[in-house]
């Protein structure tokens, strides 16, 4: 396949492979780890051990004269350096102090108490030995439940019941439904804490140029504008006197959309030491102190008629923060409460949070944020309600849909859902799967004593996040488009994509705007020098927000390319198509090339018309975009071992207008692979000590080639009326729709035994207990 | 210590610290950063490499074991300005997207193949056991391993 295509050949919608891919299959890509600069200095992070405990006193001496070292830095000296920022306002929010490093306490084990900057990274781990910390070990709590409990150790001891907020939000009558009620199921459900675990760890290079008071921080980010206000303020430098690079960023899902400790703490050591430094999170590191996911117990009840209608929802999340708060760690249940009808027609909600602080990580956004949890709560529910009307799972589905004639649909939790046929994807999968079939050849395995599952999941989630009101730094997006006077088009965006690909969906939607090839379209992000600001890549917006700012200015500079082409060719009556702007009446045409150098040369310019061919655009939302689909799970598990077997997988994903099928697929896969990890294998283990036990890939199962199923993908299309380009995002569809589905299916399997609930992640030891248990009753 | 190891067809020879790890040596003094360092344990495979034609992982052994050696890295596969068939299928089949693992991956896969020109989908994915991938669900890559193996079959 050639990537250069003939300029009448649309793009989008096209399997085209990446732009981005030549550096990266060739180890010619460069991450923060591949930046080097000369003098540069290493550091090394001398953490906690302990999850809570008073800080008596720390002996830098031997460290400081140790071979290589040329600084050594602990919390008296970084006092002055600004708190790590949270994004969130809630009302009456306890927002703890949070230090680069740690001064008189540590809060969970991890926590940054000094650093060791050296001439080399080997010089700098050693003398991070050195550096002796006095601790007064304090009891540690670690359980979001247990640290509720009168007289559980007080994460902070000025809030002795460890709550940061509790959050309430209702709509319609849920009394009157639950009391109207034929039926009521009540479940506990808890959505585990997970590790990103981002290919690439966390990293940064920053390097000073006192002369020019100018900060140059390269980070691994999804959001370097961003970063670059806030680090700066924590620095007290100017915004502008600073400058952050993201190079390649081997992948983040949630947990780079974050301003960390580290961050400003290699800004102030390159201030101090006038040389660049760099810091490596080291695996261990990245388990222990970049953001985890999830982390919630969530109590449920739905009310129903007998007749399979869901008549109202109740919701208690209790959220385990961690011991601070990150960029946007309390706002992320907050999204489980708006996701929490799902795509069901009920508008009787009523939700209360309850975020607790524990001695762990913070908690933040994990590919889906909040969605994942609420989406696995309401398709668990309605499992449970269908099991207990003796209903089949996807007629109760089909029943509560929000119908087609419903849109634009108002939610009981504030929403606005924008467009959707929420059955065309159910139908499309029960069919792709052969769902009638599948349920006869149940009832024969069953008779022979198998244990075959079949699990349905419907979701919906919140994309293209988001409006500025519902956003805590604004929720626009912005792109320039410059045509450079040989006619080459340079395309910046203030989204900053990391392995989604919008290097390729923008050049396609940049080169069937303008009739350019895909090869004259070159797409920079990253650099805050470069590109202007921008708020970044999460929440599936870079392409329904950051691609309409791009489609904006593209056709602001349609406009101008027309004019300059009508003067050109000395006629009013043109069109500008296949990157030709052609006079009607007499056939005559210009190149782009052509009114790009005549633009720049300006020896005439149209009337009321200035040099160039630049448009920069910032666009706002109007609303969210809401995506869907359904996806169904076909296990078989082994009764003698509880393995379970994934023999079937199938998505049907509707993400409104799709700019590049290979790219969308790729998104669903690898969003299954997150959402099976959960639904199967994955946990982060906290002991009662506040000890991740689960430390190290060896202990933390992330799948793997030979662990994952084949994915059938398919789609249904509905176009966003939210945005021009009729697309919803793709992000995070895959996590989300997945972890039900296998839950389903799996209780489905073991229903016969009176299972009706499962908590993840579905380890073997759990199924073969159950099977054992109810094979004794 | 002194070492002489040949990558991707060049002779290097460099003085190192005994305790330096070969994937640092081909990073920091050699210069060939497509190897990547994602665990430091040897559960990830980002940093595989072949040596003396057997895919290894080189954050786990030093410098001073390679002495000697024949080593290629991501960097070494493509000659004369063309792409190696497993890179282009990686391309081609959209067998990344943060692009991180995929060095080794290709590496890794690379060898499945020198080893069975012809493997199944189950061959395939225990081939990749030792190399995780966090973006692409491994789908488009298994696919990328096959498109390799039908095109060399061609």
């Amino acid at each position: 396949m050639a990537s250069t295509m003939t300029q009448t050949e649309t793009l989008v919608g096209k399997r085209v492979r990446r732009c981005e891919d030549p550096r990266l299959i060739t180890g010619t890509a460069t991450y923060v780890e591949d930046i080097q600069m000369p003098g540069m200095h290493y550091a090394v992070i001398v953490r906690s051990p302990h999850a809570a405990a008073l800080i008596r006193s720390i002996n830098v001496k031997q460290a400081k004269v140790a071979p290589g070292v040329v600084a050594v830095f602990t919390g008296k000296d970084t006092e002055r350096v600004g708190q790590v920022p949270c994004g969130a306002s809630l009302p009456g929010l306890r927002v703890p102090h949070h230090h680069v490093l740690a001064t008189d306490r540590v809060y969970f084990v991890g926590h940054p108490v000094a650093v060791v900057v050296a001439t080399d990274r080997y010089l700098a781990r050693d003398a991070s030995d050195l550096v002796e910390v006095d601790y007064d070990v304090l009891p540690a709590v670690a359980d979001p439940e247990k640290a509720q409990v009168q007289g559980a150790p007080a994460v902070h001891p000025e809030w002795p019941d460890n709550i940061a907020f509790t959050f309430h939000q209702e709509g319609g009558e849920v009394d009157k439904a639950f009391a109207e009620a034929d039926v009521v199921v009540k479940q506990r459900i808890t959505s585990q804490r997970l590790i990103p675990m981002a290919m690439e760890t966390r990293g940064v290079v920053a390097e000073w140029r006192g002369a020019d008071r100018q900060l140059n921080l390269y980070t691994s980010t999804q959001i370097p504008h961003l970063v670059r206000t806030l680090v700066a303020q924590m620095l007290g430098l100017e915004e502008n006197r600073m400058r952050v690079v993201t190079p390649e960023v081997g992948g983040g899902f949630g947990s780079k959309l974050n301003v960390y400790a580290e961050e400003a703490l290699m800004g102030f050591v390159a201030m101090k030491i006038n040389k660049p430094v760099k810091w490596i999170e080291s695996r261990r590191e990245n388990f222990l102190c970049t953001i985890h996911g999830r982390g919630h117990v969530d109590y449920y009840e739905l009310a129903a008629k007998r007749d399979g209608t869901i008549l109202g929802i109740k919701l208690k999340i209790i959220q385990d923060l961690g011991a601070y708060h990150q960029l946007l760690t309390p706002v992320i249940p907050t999204l489980s409460v708006l996701m929490m009808p799902g795509l069901y027609r009920t508008r009787n909600v009523r939700a209360d949070i309850v975020g607790v602080f524990t001695n762990c990580m913070p908690t933040d956004a994990y590919r889906g944020a909040g969605r994942p949890e609420a989406t696995h709560g309401i398709e668990r529910m309605v499992d449970i309600l269908a099991g207990e009307l003796k209903m089949d799972p996807a007629e109760i589905r089909l029943k509560n849909f929000i119908g087609n004639d419903e849109f634009p649909y108002q939610t009981g939790t504030g929403l606005l859902y924008d467009s959707g046929n929420y059955a065309a994807p159910l139908k499309k999968a029960l069919d792709n799967v052969g769902y009638v079939k599948l349920r006869q050849e149940q009832a024969e395995a069953r008779k022979q004593g198998k244990w075959m599952g079949i699990g349905i999941s419907t979701y919906g989630e919140i994309c293209a996040i988001g409006p500025s009101p519902a956003t805590p730094a604004g929720g626009w997006e912005s792109a320039t488009v410059k045509i450079e006077p040989t006619g080459k088009v340079t395309v910046m965006t203030g989204a900053c994509p990391h392995g989604q690909g919008e290097e390729t969906t923008f050049a396609q939607i940049t080169a069937d705007e303008l009739g350019v090839g895909i090869d004259d379209v070159l797409v920079i992000r990253g650099d805050t020098a470069i590109v202007q600001y921008g708020i970044g890549t999460f929440g599936s917006r870079a392409t329904a927000i950051g691609g309409t700012a791009l489609y904006y200015a593209l056709q602001d500079l349609k406009a101008k390319i027309k004019k300059f082409g009508a003067m050109l060719l000395e006629s009013d009556d043109v069109t500008f198509s296949s990157g030709q702007v052609i006079c009607d009446r007499t056939g005559k045409s210009k190149s782009l090339p052509e009114i790009a150098a005549a633009s720049y040369r300006a020896l005439k310019l149209p009337a009321n018309t200035e040099p160039g061919l630049l448009s920069t655009r910032f666009w706002e939302p109007p609303n969210f975009t809401f995506p869907f689909g359904a996806h169904i799970v076909v296990s078989d598990i082994d009764g003698e071992t509880g393995q379970i077997k994934i023999r079937r997988y199938v998505a049907v994903d509707d993400c409104g207008n799709i700019i590049n099928p290979l790219l969308v697929d790729g998104q669903v896969h690898g969003g299954v692979a997150q959402g099976l990890g959960q639904a199967l294998w994955e946990q982060a283990v906290y002991d009662e000590h506040g000890q991740l036990v689960t430390g190290e890939l060896m202990d933390y199962a992330v799948p793997r080639a030979h662990m994952m199923p084949w994915i059938e993908t398919d789609h249904t299309t509905t176009p966003s009326p939210v945005n021009p380009l009729g697309v919803k995002g793709v992000g995070e569809a895959g996590t989300i729709g997945c972890s039900p589905a296998v839950v389903n299916s799996v209780v489905d399997a073991l229903s016969r035994l009176g299972v009706r609930h499962i908590d993840m992640p579905l380890t073997p030891e759990k199924i073969w207990k159950l099977i054992a248990r109810g094979k004794l009753k | 210590m002194n070492i002489t190891v040949n990558i991707n067809g060049k002779r290097c020879s460099h003085d190192v610290e005994p305790r330096l790890l070969l994937v640092h040596y081909l990073r920091e003094v050699v210069g060939l950063t497509g190897s990547h360092v994602g665990c430091e344990t040897s559960l990830c495979g980002a940093c595989t490499v072949a040596l003396n034609g057997k895919a290894v992982k080189s954050c786990t052994m030093f410098a001073v074991q390679a002495d000697g050696a024949s080593i290629v890295t991501v960097e070494g596969l493509a000659t004369d300005g063309k792409l190696h068939p497993m890179q282009e299928a990686f391309w081609n089949e959209h067998g990344l997207q943060c692009g991180f693992c995929t060095p080794g991956m290709i590496m890794a896969s690379k060898q499945i193949l020198d080893r069975n020109p012809k493997p199944t989908e189950e061959e395939i994915r225990h081939g990749l056991e030792g190399n995780v991938c966090r973006c692409t669900g491994y789908q488009h890559i298994v696919n990328a391993v096959k498109a390799a193996a039908a095109g060399a079959a061609k």
